[in-house]
């Protein structure tokens, strides 16, 4: 992503905080990029998503408010959202695929959502960087 | 925009109805009120997502705990969506076979007196 151009957000990881991230990426994509609705609602989504996980992570590292980067490049018919944390990392590669969706044993899965509904909305990429996640969701 | 929760009994049947935004953040509190109508002794209740603007993987998974929760009961919960938004959030997931989907108040709670 060419950083120039890109709107960068540093935001405290605190829940509260994701409404407002949802909010300045979709204006962003609808002002710029002109998406159509249902792909505006693909990313606010994935981007919820993505910053959701790395507030997770902080959480988890006893490190709440500690901050979430969003990177923002939207382009007409097309935006692409980086969201870093430092917060350890993970291998999204190592979660186990859900069992089929008639399967009975599907509502064991109540977590782990986020990583499959990243990948139906947008082309996602997983990557450890620094000291932790980059997630990549590129939306066109 | 916030979350609201409102509880409202129809016939019977507690009927939850969720406005605004279901996320990481707010998703506690929904699965509260779910788990403390089933403890009021409500084993069939109807969740109201028509005025839901955004519902996460989270909240989701609210949902699905809540299910088995009531179903583990003996009960159900049964879900009310009318919007296209929040119907392929289920559709992605491969949610939508989980649980009983009605496009009314009316047809939910009727489905769950039956």
């Amino acid at each position: 992503m060419t950083t120039d151009e890109a709107v960068v957000l540093r935001v405290p990881a605190r829940a509260e905080n994701l409404a407002l991230i949802r909010l300045v990426v979709t204006s962003l994509a609808e002002g710029l990029a002109e998406l159509a609705g249902n792909r505006l609602d693909d990313l606010r989504l994935a981007v919820s998503e993505a910053c959701a996980n790395a507030m997770e992570a902080y959480s988890r590292a006893g490190r709440s408010g500690a901050e979430v980067v969003v990177r923002c490049l939207a382009v007409p018919g097309r935006v692409e959202v980086e969201v870093h944390d430092e917060a350890g990392g993970f291998d999204p590669g190592r979660l186990e695929p859900h069992p089929p969706v008639e399967a009975p044993e599907r509502l064991h899965h109540e977590r782990g959502l986020g990583v499959p509904l990243m990948r139906e909305l947008a082309e996602a990429e997983f990557r450890a960087e620094g000291g932790g996640t980059t997630v990549r969701l590129v939306v066109a | 925009m916030d979350l609201g929760l409102d509880v409202n009994v129809t016939d019977g049947i507690p009927v939850v109805a969720v406005r605004g935004e279901v996320d990481f953040g707010s998703a506690p509190r929904l699965r509260e009120l779910l788990v403390s109508t089933a403890m009021d002794g409500n084993h069939r209740v109807v969740v109201d997502l028509r005025a839901v603007e955004f519902l996460d993987s989270t909240g989701l998974g609210v949902l699905v705990g809540a299910l088995k929760r009531y179903r583990t009961l003996g009960g159900d919960l049964l879900l009310v969506i009318s919007t296209s938004r929040i119907q392929s959030v289920f559709e992605l997931t491969g949610l939508t076979s989980a649980f009983a989907i009605h496009d009314t108040v009316g047809a939910a709670v009727e489905a769950a007196g039956t």
